[in-house]
């Protein structure tokens, strides 16, 4: 199942060119970009795990892209999202953030139905690989 | 090239004259004469490689070549001498001229690179790098890298993965190797790898003394001062003395001796006055401001002097 979360994750997987495309736009903007990786993209796991420290002070989204080449490289079959990070406001907020990496077969969504109290009908999901 | 560009748009010859003045060329060399005193080699070679990167350029757009050719330089020359200025303005040419995106400096020394444990100098170069990318990278006496005494010195490290980008990343990145020339003589010999990626060797004479008298005066200049008639004959006896004497760093040295002048007038005019100062007083170096310098006192020992 194709997973869609964050920028983009409706349209076709974006080229090695337009994802530099868009961290020159970040750049532009000043914004700081991290690359973050998992293997599990269940909605609920909202914290994936870093690949580096966020990069600060870059000038070209040619660093970012070596990142993202040796992440990719560690772990090919890992989901891979580059946030974009705005301090304007004193704090680091996540102004954008897009998958650039998918493994080749997707995991699923399996959902599990539990009667509880009374009618109440709790609903877990879990992810299946 | 874009791929939108069909092959009918490609030009078939390219006024190279108005490449040179459109591209803002013309205007970095112009102000590199302007600003810089002397350097004459270190300014024709300047010239000469932007005449070939021009060329290059209209070769690419006439599609006779497409290859990126090899940017990295080594300057060499001992301190004081202006690498570091230069190199700025060669980040600014090859900008101009499209080799690289950005066009800043990234001006970095050993312990930028290098780290202090095992595993510690790979992300610490790769950090430097990134912040490269799309400019230049000016490694400031580039031969600490390397420890011949110290096989396990972890430069080694940052030396191989300076190399790797050198070579993969030329589209991105242009690094500038600096240094005094003996010793990056033997650097290049101890690392072959870096000589062969290496394709302009620019030295950096050192400066004559009429020279860094002009740097002195454009100094000053710069700041609001300047000298009196005594003033300008002391600070050259004032170079020729402080040339002899060892850690002898041409314009660093002018600048410094010019900072401690600026304080001794400082002092002076606190000390002295009783009344108002003028305009006139308040920016004028004269003879003694320079002449109580160490320099002068004590010819022939060693140590910087004060």
């Amino acid at each position: 199942m194709r997973i869609t979360q964050g920028a983009f994750s409706f349209l076709p997987d974006l080229s090695d060119d337009q994802i530099a495309a868009q961290v020159e736009y970040c750049l532009r903007n000043d914004w700081a970009i991290g690359i973050e990786h998992t293997s599990d993209p269940h909605p609920r796991n909202v914290l994936w795990d870093m690949w580096g420290n966020p990069m600060f002070d870059l000038r070209d989204a040619a660093g970012v892209m070596m990142e993202l080449k040796d992440c990719r490289k560690a772990f090919p079959d890992h989901y891979v999202r580059l946030n974009a990070f705005d301090s304007t406001r004193g704090f680091e907020t996540v102004r954008l953030s897009f998958i650039v990496n998918r493994p080749q077969i997707e995991p699923t969504f399996r959902l599990t139905r539990t009667e509880v109290r009374g009618r109440t009908v709790s609903v877990t999901m879990t992810t299946e690989y | 090239m874009l791929q939108g560009e069909d092959s009918s748009a490609v030009p078939v010859a390219i006024d190279l004259q108005a490449e040179y003045r459109t591209s803002g060329v013309a205007e970095v060399l112009a102000e590199l004469d302007r600003e810089l005193v002397g350097l004459r080699p270190v300014k024709q070679r300047i010239r000469e490689t932007s005449a070939l990167l021009l060329v290059d350029r209209a070769r690419r757009q006439l599609g006779l070549s497409s290859r990126t050719p090899t940017l990295h330089m080594s300057f060499t020359g001992n301190p004081g001498t202006g690498k570091t200025t230069v190199a700025r303005r060669m980040a600014d040419l090859l900008f101009r001229l499209g080799y690289v995106r950005k066009g800043h400096l990234v001006s970095v020394t050993r312990d930028d690179l290098v780290g202090q444990y095992i595993g510690h100098t790979a992300p610490k170069t790769k950090e430097v790098l990134k912040k490269a990318m799309g400019g230049v990278l000016f490694i400031d006496e580039a031969y600490y890298l390397y420890r011949p005494d110290n096989e396990r010195d972890y430069g080694q490290e940052a030396i191989e993965i300076l190399l790797q980008v050198m070579e993969n990343q030329r589209d991105d990145l242009v690094v500038i190797l600096a240094g005094y020339a003996d010793r990056m003589e033997r650097f290049y010999q101890s690392n072959p790898g870096f000589r062969s990626r290496i394709a302009h060797h620019i030295d950096f004479p050192d400066y004559t003394d009429d020279e860094l008298l002009a740097i002195a005066q454009s100094m000053l200049d710069e700041q609001g001062y300047r000298f009196d008639e005594a003033g300008r004959a002391t600070m050259r006896e004032y170079v020729e003395k402080r040339r002899a004497q060892p850690h002898f760093a041409n314009a660093r040295s002018i600048r410094n001796a010019i900072d401690r002048a600026r304080l001794r007038q400082a002092n002076r005019l606190f000390e002295a006055s009783s009344g108002p100062v003028g305009v006139e007083a308040l920016s004028t170096i004269t003879a003694p401001d320079i002449r109580a310098s160490r320099v002068f006192a004590a010819v022939g020992t060693a140590g910087e002097p004060s």
